[in-house]
């Protein structure tokens, strides 16, 4: 952003955000839609690879330890850019030209899709190992238990392991969804006109009005994490075990 | 902030993808050699910023990195090219300055986003980036010209039905996020779908995934030329951007040598040839040199 303000005296007025108020919540809508939906699809996918790494089957083990190695170490950026530029030349489906779902004004289509393919691939690495330290949280005992009264794997993990693991992981995996949501700006250069997407449309058209637009724009992205850290915050009270 | 480091990062990235390395051979444009003006100092009224870039040699000049056929530099020459760039050199040259001599002329890549900033902190001394004149520019910035006036087309796939502006009402139509032109084709009821370079949009356009892209007629061209029989360019220009030379407001004085300097490589040709060179393979013909706005001081 501008490194200097005021000299030529600049209006840092916001009228271009106010007169455009449709386009500025419909920019924080798609940034929304893809943390919502790349949010759940992440969870999921993150929990399956934690089960993975904490289970019996060592093929599972290495490949949920070989997912978390490649894809934490790689930038998001080129995650998306695979996705946009590499996956569709290799598997046709992959260009995701079959989803064409509108709602509302809201188109989701190839762009959209594999802008959540990338958030929620490589979101769920961290989710992976957020969860992972919260079943490393839980006694042993716990699950020594579970298997003793003859729980198979899979009922150790979800009835026993796994509902505890969540309530210690709560704190890790806000600040991970946090993340993915600051993350979705990434998808502003990819095809998607969510927030970012729109305010450089913005800074482009109103350059005079530069600072109000940045900061109706960061503010919306303030008041979207304190959101999602106000529900963390009101989860991980209910959940706290008395 | 946590929320500018990311897009800190993404344009830590967009410039990491788009930079290349820079080999130190002097490479030779094929632009016209522009005359560099003798003892140009003396020829500046003291106290005048072109007198001091004169006196101090050295410029740096804000080019695009990634418009083919306007500021474009490969990742094997030192020096972009383009015809924003010959019109640079032509400035740098009546300053007394060899354009050609990297070590004298910084030659910074501008994205659309850092114009403005860049001219008012002094990164740059000039803006020749396919820069639009507005009226909301000219309140934060000096805008000099416009030098050329180019409008807006459709690069769509050869077999494509599309055949003009009309036609892509409610399809999804690409160019790069943040531009006038992506602003263009929504106000024209199309689905904007927004890159970070005009080359990622050709790959979509190539692969059908979006049906059209869409900016300068010139940079179309360019683009239908390198994909001969699979892209073609359709329709009538529907926008008029007026293309200028942006400089600081704090040396207002620039605007009439920068509007004088240009009319007159426009009359001794050098204008006519830095188009040919540049804009004219892509088979646009030699437009007539706009009336320039008049300088306010």
């Amino acid at each position: 952003m501008p490194a200097r303000f005021g000299n030529p005296p600049e209006r840092s007025g916001v009228s271009a955000v106010l007169d455009n108020l449709d386009l500025y919540f419909k920019a924080f809508g798609y940034t929304v839609f893809l943390f919502l939906v790349s949010a759940v699809l992440a969870l999921v996918l993150g929990t399956v690879l934690a089960a993975m790494r904490v289970g019996p089957v060592s093929v599972l083990r290495t490949f949920g330890t070989a997912y978390v190695t490649l894809v934490r170490n790689t930038p998001l950026v080129m995650i998306f850019l695979f996705f946009q530029l590499g996956a569709p030349k290799i598997f046709d489906t992959l260009r995701f030209t079959w989803v064409d779902i509108h709602i509302g004004p809201y188109d989701f289509t190839s762009f959209f899709s594999a802008a959540v393919a990338a958030l929620s691939l490589y979101t769920a690495a961290f989710i992976c190992e957020a969860i992972r330290a919260g079943v490393n949280a839980v006694p042993l005992g716990q699950a020594e238990a579970a298997r003793a009264i003859g729980l198979p794997f899979g009922g150790v993990m979800s009835q026993v392991v796994l509902p505890q693991a969540f309530r210690a992981s709560v704190p890790p995996l806000a600040s991970t969804l946090i993340a993915l949501l600051k993350n979705t700006s990434i998808a502003g250069v990819f095809g998607v006109i969510e927030a970012v997407g729109r305010m450089k449309g913005f800074t482009n058209d109103y350059a005079d009005e530069r600072v109000g637009i940045f900061v109706a724009f960061a503010l919306g992205y303030v008041v979207l994490v304190e959101i999602v850290s106000l529900l963390s915050t009101l989860l991980e009270r209910r959940w706290k075990v008395a | 902030m946590r929320f500018t480091r990311t897009k800190a990062i993404i344009a830590t990235a967009g410039l990491a993808l788009s930079l290349a390395a820079c080999g130190d051979a002097g490479e030779e444009t094929d632009g016209p050699d522009v005359e560099v003006a003798d003892d140009a100092a003396s020829s500046f009224d003291d106290g005048t910023r072109m007198k001091e870039l004169a006196d101090a040699g050295t410029i740096n000049v804000g080019v695009k990195y990634d418009q083919p056929g306007l500021g474009f530099k490969d990742a094997a020459s030192d020096i972009p090219t383009g015809f924003d760039v010959e019109m640079a050199k032509v400035l740098v040259a009546s300053l007394g300055i060899d354009p050609n001599d990297t070590s004298k002329v910084k030659y910074v890549e501008t994205i659309s986003d850092n114009r403005e900033p860049f001219l008012e902190d002094g990164t740059v001394d000039l803006v020749l980036a396919s820069y639009s004149i507005t009226d909301e520019r000219r309140q934060v910035v000096g805008q000099a010209g416009p030098y050329l006036v180019t409008g807006q087309q459709l690069l769509v796939a050869a077999d494509s039905d599309i055949e003009s502006v009309a036609d892509v009402e409610g399809e999804e139509v690409c160019s790069v996020t943040g531009s006038t032109s992506l602003d263009n084709v929504e106000a024209e009821g199309a689905k904007p779908v927004g890159f970070d370079t005009y080359s990622e949009c050709v790959e979509k356009v190539l692969d059908g995934t979006v049906s059209a892209m869409s900016t300068d007629g010139t940079i179309l061209a360019g683009y239908a030329a390198q994909n001969e029989g699979d892209l073609k360019v359709v329709g009538d220009e529907f926008s008029e951007e007026r293309i200028g030379v942006g400089y600081s407001q704090d040396y207002p004085e620039m605007c009439q040598w920068i509007v004088d300097t240009i009319t007159e490589a426009y009359d001794d040709g050098t204008y006519e040839e830095a188009f040919n060179a540049t804009l004219g393979p892509s088979g646009v013909d030699v437009p007539e040199l706009p009336e320039m706005d008049a300088c306010e001081s």
